[in-house]
């Protein structure tokens, strides 16, 4: 690609709204998907000749079936309330990466053939034809959208741009016209079981490894099981978990709670991935088919309970998504909710008082929190509304003994983006991923210079691979992102532990040594 | 003469916002929100829902948090025009609801209301490059056309008077379909055909936001995806064949 070289933006000390810059990021675009990435999810390898009637008909289809989708397309007013707010906007200055500017590519297809004044008068109201030229600019604009619902957040009916760029996505799947990056995944998971293609007995050399590291370093055997019949959770995670640093570590995190809290789990080698970019390609039925898999899983093993990982897009697909998927979910405990996300578990135990914490072990970091977009816009966590902004809150409180917030318009219901959500996390996008995160950027620097922050911490695999690796663009450390459990894991004091004199000397510098 | 053409601009201008509407609204009905995608933190009652979708009506909520200008001009413009379409009330009910009569005065200044609104929501179009940008020539003329359709009616009630007898009578014949002549007073006629107007482009216009925001997925869904099974019929058909 010719985008290799391209300038970092500067962080700026007053984000002003910045001034367009048309046709600015026109020329990113990621990898076209070849037939076999399109073919296992039941799309045409290549351009099918007559694409655009195909392509009309397929919005039909899709205006039928998503309320969202049609209401969306007729109720923008343009006023302009969107345009600031989008992370792809104020770090590209791309008008196209306005969030209705976004939504005015396909609209303005939609007016023309499916409303009376584009059919008639199409320059009144700015709609166009399908053409060669549009699909180009719906392919790369709508893969630049992380689908991160803030622009909806804002838009006085809620209008959510995530919505439309799913919808253009399954439009361009359907005439042949795929992203690489994604659709190869899904054809992995549909095959294997997770993203990485990881099969089962490379799972469970992964997970012995774990084993055998937390028992050097602690002295208690926790264990880290796959496939265990019988287990009362069926954890499932994102495989990033499995390998990726600082992913593992919460994982570590997560079999150190259950093992303290006495709770039986395991792994399953066919559901072995919390991922679902079914959602990002807006295919309900490839999100189905992988959403079924939990399901199959789950009885296979006979648990009583499902936990999710640290995975932000996961989690929606999994709190908002997965009773309708591939519920219902009668067979399993119904003293919990289904499913359970491992920071309402953790929450839990911590209120009950099961578990200890020596939270000066986590005294070598300062530490802020990133609300991943999908945990913070798209789900909840816990009993109440707002529940999965204060679980993960409590959860590093509990843990860590300095923490502090980002200012305030950066997080909660607005948090930014990072930057490579919504099946953009691809090196073939990196300008984009490194020019979205400014806005991200610009917080977490304010927040060094006053108060000292030296980690962020995140529950979102995509959130923790994209920062691991933009960080160094904006002179930040790849290793300052955290996972919140692995904040868990670094505090926790398991029964039996072999340090027991930890009470009189200074523990971290025993972590250190044993590092 | 004149007043039977008007008289059948109204009857077609009634019939085609009506049958729009009407269409447009079975069709948000009938299509189906087959995922529950509010957006978060959301209410997980019904009745929280309905608190929502109402500061939401009333008060534009999410507007002020993302612009406080915009949400000025825009709230200032519709609260005018709300206070002024009761005002309109007295040329359709006979006799006038007390009520009506009461707010008589503030119908009035609503329409100042409306007048500051849409000058400020105009020159932001014009002068924000981002709006600029995003605005085809009908949100420009959309704008124009309630500025003329206010300020004709400002005309008349500021300055030059209309013979509110006859236009009460006008209507209220047209309501029990016996015509009665109407003023034939230039300023008054526009402002009627441009009224009509309106009521004709409402339901093929981006003024369908008004309904729309009552069938946004977003807005309107209730925080229970776990506690409840939400299911689209589509969806569920898609279970049975794989
Ligand atoms: C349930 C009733 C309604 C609600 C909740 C509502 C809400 C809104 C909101 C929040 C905006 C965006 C802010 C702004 O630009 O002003 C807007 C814009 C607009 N509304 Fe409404 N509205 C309603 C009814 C109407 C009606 C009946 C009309 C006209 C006859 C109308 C005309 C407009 C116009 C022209 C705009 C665009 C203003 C611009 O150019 O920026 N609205 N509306
Ligand atoms: S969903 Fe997020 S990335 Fe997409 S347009 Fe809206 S703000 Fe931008
Ligand atoms: S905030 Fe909503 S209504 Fe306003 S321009 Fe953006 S998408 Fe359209």
């Amino acid at each position: 690609m010719a985008d290799n070289k391209f300038d970092t933006p500067q962080l700026r000390e007053y984000p002003i709204i910045p001034k367009l810059k048309k046709g600015v990021m026109s020329h990113s675009k990621p990898f076209i998907a070849k037939e076999p990435h399109q073919e296992p999810l039941g799309f045409p390898g290549e351009l099918v000749d007559d694409w655009e009637n195909v392509a009309i008909k397929k919005m039909a289809d899709l205006q039928g079936k998503y309320r969202s989708l049609q209401v969306y397309l007729d109720s923008c007013v343009k006023c302009g309330a969107c345009t600031d707010k989008c992370h792809y906007y104020v770090g590209t200055t791309d008008p196209k990466n306005m969030p209705v500017a976004r939504q005015d590519l396909y609209r303005k297809v939609y007016r023309r053939y499916f409303t009376f004044a584009g059919k008639y008068f199409p320059k009144l109201v700015g709609a166009t034809d399908l053409t060669k030229e549009v699909l180009d600019d719906w392919y790369s604009y709508f893969h630049q959208c992380s689908q991160c619902r803030r622009c909806s957040v804002y838009c006085p009916y809620g209008i959510d741009t995530a919505e439309i760029s799913m919808a253009a996505r399954e439009v361009m799947d359907t005439i042949g016209v795929g992203q690489k990056y994604c659709n190869e995944i899904i054809s992995k998971v549909h095959k294997i079981g997770n993203n990485l293609g990881l099969p089962g007995p490379a799972l469970e050399d992964t997970l012995e490894g774990l084993e055998e590291d937390v028992e050097e370093e602690t002295g208690v055997a926790v264990k880290y099981p796959l496939d265990v019949k019988g287990a009362e959770v069926l954890l499932v995670t994102p495989s990033a978990d499995f390998f990726a640093e600082p992913h593992v570590d919460g994982l570590i995190g997560y079999g150190k709670v259950f093992h303290e809290a006495g709770i039986s789990w395991t792994v399953s080698s066919h559901a072995s991935e919390a991922a679902n970019f079914g959602m990002f390609i807006g295919s309900y039925d490839n999100m189905r088919k992988l959403a079924v898999r939990i399901r199959e899983a789950a009885i296979e093993l006979g648990v009583k309970r499902i936990v999710f990982g640290e995975c932000g897009h996961a989690w929606r697909v999994a709190y908002s998504f997965l009773n309708t998927l591939a519920g219902p979910w009668d067979f399993l405990d119904p003293n919990y909710p289904v499913p359970q996300h491992i920071c309402e578990v953790t929450y839990g135990l911590i209120q009950e008082n099961k578990l200890k914490f020596d939270k000066s072990l986590n005294d070598d970091m300062v530490l802020t929190y990133h609300d991943s977009c999908n945990v913070a816009r798209a789900s909840r966590m816990g009993d109440k509304a707002g529940g999965q902004f204060l679980i993960p809150r409590e959860i590093i409180k509990a843990t860590c003994n300095n923490f502090y917030d980002m200012s305030s318009d950066t997080i909660k219901e607005g948090t930014f983006c990072c930057g490579g959500g919504g099946g953009l996390l691809t090196d073939d996008l990196m300008e984009l991923r490194v020019k979205g995160a400014l806005p991200r950027m610009e917080a977490l620097r304010r927040v060094v210079e006053e108060k000292g922050v030296t980690h962020m911490a995140a529950i979102c695999a995509i959130c923790k691979s994209q920062f691991s690796k933009v960080f160094p663009y904006y002179d930040f450390t790849m290793d300052q992102i955290v996972s919140v459990h692995q904040l868990v894991s670094n505090a926790i004091i398991l029964t039996g532990q072999n340090d027991e004199n930890d009470e009189e000397n200074h523990p971290q510098e025993d972590i250190d040594e044993a590092a | 003469m004149l007043s039977l053409l008007i008289a059948a601009l109204f009857y077609i201008a009634f019939l085609i916002l009506a049958y729009g509407l009407v269409a447009k609204i079975l069709q948000y009905k009938n299509t189906p929100a087959p995922l529950k995608i509010p957006t978060m933190p959301a209410p997980t009652t019904q009745a929280g829902v309905v608190f929502r979708m109402s500061k939401e009506v009333v008060f534009f909520e999410s507007l002020f948090k993302s612009s406080k200008v915009t949400w000025l001009f825009g709230w200032l413009f519709h609260f005018g025009l709300f206070l002024d379409m009761l005002r309109h009330l007295r040329y359709f009910i006979d006799p006038v609801w007390f009520w009506v009569v009461i707010i008589q005065p503030f119908g009035k200044y609503g329409s100042i209301l409306m007048l500051i609104g849409l000058a400020g929501l105009l020159v932001r179009r014009i002068v924000v490059d981002r709006v600029r940008y995003i605005s085809a020539p009908s949100d420009h003329l959309i704008l124009v056309l309630l500025l003329c359709i206010t300020t004709t009616g400002m005309a008349m009630s500021f300055y030059l008077g209309a013979d509110v007898i006859s236009v009460k009578s006008f209507f209220i014949g047209l309501m029990t379909f016996n015509i009665q002549n109407i003023p034939s007073d230039p300023v008054l006629i526009s402002h009627l055909v441009m009224v009509a107007f309106l009521m004709i482009i409402f339901p093929y216009s981006k003024l369908l936001h008004a309904p729309g925001l009552f069938f946004s997925p977003s807005r309107n869904q209730v925080d229970n995806a776990r506690e409840k099974r939400h299911i689209a019929k589509w969806a569920r058909d898609l279970e049975k064949t794989n």
